[in-house]
């Protein structure tokens, strides 16, 4: 399939071409400015060598071509930098309707889950032609998810969750590498992302033995744990009903907003004196070191879809939140609204 | 070149001033104490390069065969450390800038020779850890000692590596210390900051960088060592540290670093390019101005190396916008000293031939610098060869070529003889081309995806590798060939005289090799710069 | 193109010889310390912006540790840094007038008031030790573990139950929060003694030079001619005063009994 000497790797998702174009482009400019440098020099070295009876004549310099090998440089790297930016604000925005599939990272191998519950070490299945976002974490050291063919790279980080996300365009198998130094078999930390048609990814999904969905076992880690006693719907709740919290934002103690985002509810977990929701006391006991990054995604995933299973509609509370839900429009588009100001040169596509 | 035949060695110089070790030892003449920094990193530079041979020959094959992954990880993180610690940044500052910036400004010594000879011990010291470290098994951690791999995980002495750059950085504070001080304070009569050489202005404007950048990473190291010495948690995300706020504090300083290693390598080219070419520099002011842009710009991009690591993407517009900011003054200068030679009279001696090749590798590594800064292919090629091609051809492409140029040029006036001129263009042309062959592959495995620091590959990527270590082979002859007949030419080497390229610059009016006090009266200085043109006779001051 | 001239300054005995008069002697050495000042500025300022961002991170915790220390030892121990400026600035002018056992008298003084900062310094570490606030975790023993306590949370509970009871402390706030806020203040004593730890290193370094310094002066090297080495061990000194000038507040003032809620 591939030549010996490829120069390029393949194009395997939607923003490949999109990166490609651009390092063309690039390339070119390197070639011409590195050729016209390396050609200048050629003919100065024969036009004007050494040869007796003929002096150096002394130029000091020339403001205008100062002015000019100033502003030609600038004006192409703003456009370089433009066009890189724009691409960047792609990557760095995963599509709604994403695949969700997590990974956990770990010394040296890659852990992924898909929402249904099917698991995978070193390998990730997901169908070509949808955006696939994937959750990542690190159990131990920094790694890093990079997949060429995608051109999309992402590092994993112990404390925090990262995202990464792709549209594959052609089936095929791919490699997945870290990308950041992490001890001693950083080079076998490798595996394989699958992309498959999308009839073949549903039949994968079905034939593999998961122990339930992501979400189930949430919900079996919320009953364990003992969340349930505190995070309940009625109105004597000791801890903020978690009902459609998902996504909303939060109004915390300080008079601070914050999203509640799958960042938002694991430091909540692990730390939950850091962000309290106003109206309620900092009494929650901290869960770090009880509970794994592979429980804390179920948990996660379940507490995202707690207001989808029970279709309930959010009615107008004042839990979790502390925010009615006739302000979340208004709150959400004001930060949308911040979010954007400087996001101009994203904004062409 | 020179009438040779004439040329005499002066009776008393700085070399046979005092004969005995303690002479050496307790020196605080800043000729004497280049030459032991000289000695120093010429053992860590064929250190630095045993590693890189060893790293290049396990990477012939995709299976990693030829070492254990252990062994490989603490080749490559050895081989960064001793080239960057204790090569690329002395290189040029402590080696020639330390001999030349005195002679430079007519000076007799440094402000403070005694804080210039301390330097050299600390360096010494700093070196005595590495290396302690180095036999008790060396460190694999990669020279960025990124937490919390190297505070709570990797089981080899890295306390005693961070504490070995953290001292030897206190060396390059002393060294930029006295640079500032001697421009600001001890140029000759008439040389004003318009007169300067473009080598001071370049070591002046690395000083700067020097003096405010070493700081951040000594404390940075000894939060580190701190850290994994005690556990306290400041970057341990256990202990409700951030593994990310090293990386931010590693790069404050980092980033800059690598213009303390290239600054130095440019003033080196203005001085060469001027001299062969005999032409006044074109655009004096701005290559002067440009050093300076480039020490001032180097210490707000620094998140550029963190693209990917989760930082906000709006932090990342701001580092990426201000990244293009660096390239602009770097341009200028390539494009002053092509036109340098525009009308010159050229003359191909070894040091042109190095300074020409700096010019083109430099302006490739430029370039891809470009690539690097850019968001969205950032995101592909970060963290792969891509960015070892790209600081290779900016480091060796550009530092270690700007350094051998350095030496060639000056190598008459250190020790009063020239070096054997047909080896030495042998040995220019051997390490552009084998420099050539090592590095390009490895920007085309880049972009194919191949990782850094991957101790065994998929087979896709053996060809260019194979490429690439081939090359590696040709590179190590050609920097083993100056190493002979540098040495050979201290005996049998042409008497060399006091100005052999008939070059302007004060250093060029005393004898080769300077007395201890450089001049025997402070020399006035009655005009600009690169003054070629007027080629009449000058008179060596005595 | 360049002539010659020499030089024909008076030459002084501590003139050294790569300078050319005693006023280029003292302007460089003068420059030297500022550019040195400089470079500590940028090391003590990567230390604050650290504890700045951790302080905002944990502020709880910061609160909690802040009031942990004792007020009253580092603000004598500010009296007594804010004399031994007094003292080394008239150690300075007593050089620069020729004054010799001025000077000495002044050098020893400046050293006294120097070693009385160690020995409070001292003094409060030791009741952090005896207190279990020493941080990290050495030969398996973790924070609170060391000096005269078990491996029991003394005092984790005893941050924990400062945090609650009054009068610094505020009942309302829950046990589990206090508990896991006493946790998290190990950053704070980390920062603690990281930063007063490079502060008394400092402090060491002066006490070394300064006795150099004193046995010149008793020599009498110094006088209106030549005092840059009295001048520069002055504004060495006076640097290190002002970092604790920061010091002091940011770990033992700004975050005090200021609760979060």
């Amino acid at each position: 399939m591939q030549s010996n000497l490829p120069l390029f790797p393949q194009q395997a998702s939607t923003v490949a071409a999109q990166v490609d174009w651009l390092y063309l482009f690039l390339v070119a400019i390197t070639a011409f400015f590195s050729l016209l440098v390396a050609a200048l020099i050629l003919f100065f070295i024969v036009k004007y060598r050494k040869t007796p009876g003929r002096e150096a004549e002394q130029i000091h310099g020339s403001t205008l071509l100062e002015i000019v090998w100033t502003v030609i440089p600038l004006g192409l790297s703003m456009a370089i930098f433009v066009w890189a930016a724009i691409i960047y604000f792609h990557l760095q925005r995963p599509p709604a309707n994403a695949l969700e599939v997590y990974g956990v990272a770990k010394q040296w191998m890659w852990k992924f889950e898909q929402s249904g519950g099917q698991r995978e070490i070193n390998a990730l299945h997901v169908p070509v032609g949808r955006p696939v976002k994937i959750t990542l974490i690190s159990q131990d050291v920094i790694h890093s998810f990079f997949v060429p063919a995608f051109r999309v790279k992402q590092d994993v980080l112990p404390n925090r969750y990262t995202i990464v996300w792709f549209q594959a365009t052609e089936p095929g198998a791919y490699h997945l590498f870290c990308t950041q130094y992490c001890g001693t078999k950083h080079s076998a930390m490798i595996g394989e992302v699958v992309a498959m048609k999308p009839e073949d990814f549903e039949a994968w999904l079905t034939s593999g033995k998961a122990e339930g969905s992501l979400a189930a076992q949430g919900e079996k880690e919320f009953q364990q744990l003992g969340c349930v006693t505190c995070h309940r719907a009625d109105s004597g709740a000791r801890g903020p009903n978690l009902m459609g919290l998902y996504g909303r934002p939060v109004r915390l103690t300080d008079g601070r907003t914050v999203v509640a985002d799958d960042n938002y509810i694991r430091e909540s977990i692990l730390v939950p004196n850091a962000k309290v929701v106003s109206g309620f006391q900092p009494i929650m006991p901290t869960f770090q070191g009880m509970i794994s990054e592979e429980e804390l995604i179920q948990l996660t995933d379940y507490i995202k879809h707690m207001g989808e299973q029970q279709g309930e509609p959010l009615n107008n509370r004042s839990t979790p939140t502390q925010i009615r839900d006739s302000e979340v429009t208004h709150i959400q588009e004001r930060m949308k609204q911040e979010s954007k100001e400087p996001q101009k040169p994203g904004k062409k596509k | 070149m020179s009438s040779a035949n004439e040329n005499v060695m002066p009776e008393k110089h700085y070399l046979n001033d005092n004969y005995g070790i303690r002479s050496w030892l307790l020196t605080k003449d800043h000729k004497r104490i280049a030459v032991l920094y000289l000695l120093t990193i010429t053992f860590f530079f064929f250190l630095g390069g045993l590693f890189a041979s060893l790293i290049r020959l396990e990477l012939l094959t995709p299976q990693g065969d030829l070492f254990q992954s252990d062994t490989y990880n603490k080749l490559f993180t050895e081989h960064g450390v001793n080239m960057i610690f204790f090569f690329l940044i002395p290189s040029v500052p402590a080696v020639l800038g330390n001999f030349l910036v005195p002679l430079m400004v007519g000076a007799k010594d440094l402000a403070f020779p005694k804080i210039n000879l301390a330097s050299w011990y600390i360096f010494i010291v700093g070196a005595g850890f590495a290396l302690a470290a180095l036999v008790s098994g060396g460190v694999d951690t990669g020279w960025t000692f990124y937490t919390p791999l190297s505070s709570g995980f990797v089981r080899t002495p890295v306390i005693a590596m961070g504490v070995g750059i953290l001292i030897a950085g206190f060396a390059s504070i002393f060294t930029g210390l006295n640079f500032i001080v001697t421009v600001h304070r001890m140029r000759a009569p008439g040389l004003t900051w318009g007169r300067l050489p473009l080598f001071v202005w370049a070591n002046y404007a690395a000083s700067l960088i020097m003096v405010l950048g070493t700081p951040v990473i000594a404390i940075t190291l000894i939060l580190l060592v701190l850290e994994r010495g005690f556990h306290i948690g400041i970057f341990d995300p256990k202990l409700g540290g951030d593994p990310v706020l090293f990386q931010h504090m590693f790069w404050f300083y980092s980033h800059p670093a690598v213009y303390i290693m290239i600054l130095p390598g440019m003033g080196v080219i203005s001085e060469i390019i001027t001299c062969f070419s005999r032409k006044r520099v074109f655009g004096y002011g701005f290559i002067a101005f440009s050093s300076i842009a480039i020490a001032v710009f180097g210490f707000v991009v620094w998140a550029h190396h963190m693209f990917v690591a989760g930082i906000s993407v709006y932090s990342a517009l701001v580092f990426s916008l201000l990244s293009y900011a660096v390239a602009i003054p770097s341009a200028v200068k390539v494009f002053n000293w092509t036109a340098t030679m525009y009308k010159g009279s050229v003359e191909l001696a070894t040091p042109m031939l190095y300074a020409l090749g700096f010019i083109g590798l430099f302006t490739i590594g430029g370039l891809t610098g470009l690539f690097l800064a850019a968001l969205g292919l950032d995101v592909h090629i970060h963290d792969t060869y891509f960015v070892i091609a790209h600081f290779h051809y900016v480091m060796v492409g550009g530092m270690v070529m700007a350094y051998l140029g350095g030496l060639h040029f000056w190598w008459p006036k250190m020790t009063g003889r020239i070096y054997p001129e047909g080896p030495a263009k042998l040995a220019a042309l051997i390490t552009f081309i084998g420099f050539n062959l090592t590095f390009f592959p490895q920007f085309i495995l880049g972009y194919l995806g191949m990782p850094r620091r991957y101790h065994a590959y998929p087979p896709e990527f053996q060809v260019l590798n194979v490429l690439s270590s081939a090359g590696a082979s040709v590179l190590a002859v050609g920097f083993i060939l100056p190493l002979i007949y540098f040495l050979w030419s201290l005996r049998y080497g042409e008497v060399a005289g006091a100005n052999p390229w008939d070059a302007k610059g004060l250093e060029w009016q005393t004898t080769s090799p300077p007395p201890t006090h450089n001049f025997e009266k402070t020399p006035v200085v009655t005009e600009e710069p690169y003054h070629y043109g007027t080629e009449q006779e000058v008179p060596v001051v005595h | 193109m360049s002539t010659s001239q020499t030089t024909t300054t008076d030459h002084h005995p501590a003139l050294v010889h790569q300078f050319d008069s005693m006023e280029q002697q003292k302007e460089a050495s003068t420059l030297g310390m500022w550019v040195f000042l400089l470079t500590e500025i940028m090391m003590f300022g990567g230390l604050f912006a650290s504890y700045l961002i951790y302080r905002i991170k944990y502020y709880d915790a910061f609160v909690a540790g802040s009031t942990s220390i004792d007020i009253k030892w580092g603000f004598a121990n500010t009296l007594v840094l804010i004399g031994s400026s007094w003292t080394m600035a008239m150690a300075v002018w007593s050089a620069q007038n020729g004054r010799r056992k001025g000077q000495v008298y002044f050098i020893i003084a400046t050293m006294i008031l120097g070693a009385a900062f160690l020995g409070v310094k001292a003094k409060e570490y030791y009741e952090k030790y005896d207190e279990c606030h020493i941080p990290g975790h050495v030969i398996g023993k973790g924070f609170n573990a060391w000096g005269g306590c078990s491996a029991t949370d003394k005092s984790l509970g005893n941050i924990a139950e400062d945090i609650r009871i009054p009068p610094h402390g505020d009942p309302n706030i829950p046990e589990a929060s206090a508990e896991l806020t006493a946790k998290q203040t190990e950053i704070f004593f980390s920062f603690y003694f990281a930063m007063t730890g490079l502060h008394a290193t400092h402090m060491l370094i002066g006490l070394g030079v300064l006795t150099w310094l004193l046995m010149r002066a008793k020599r009498g090297d110094f006088g209106p001619e030549y005092y840059s080495p009295v001048e520069n061990v002055g504004l060495y000194w006076h640097f290190v005063d002002i970092v604790w000038i920061f010091l002091f507040p940011l770990l033992y003032l700004i975050s005090r009994h200021a609760h979060a809620h």
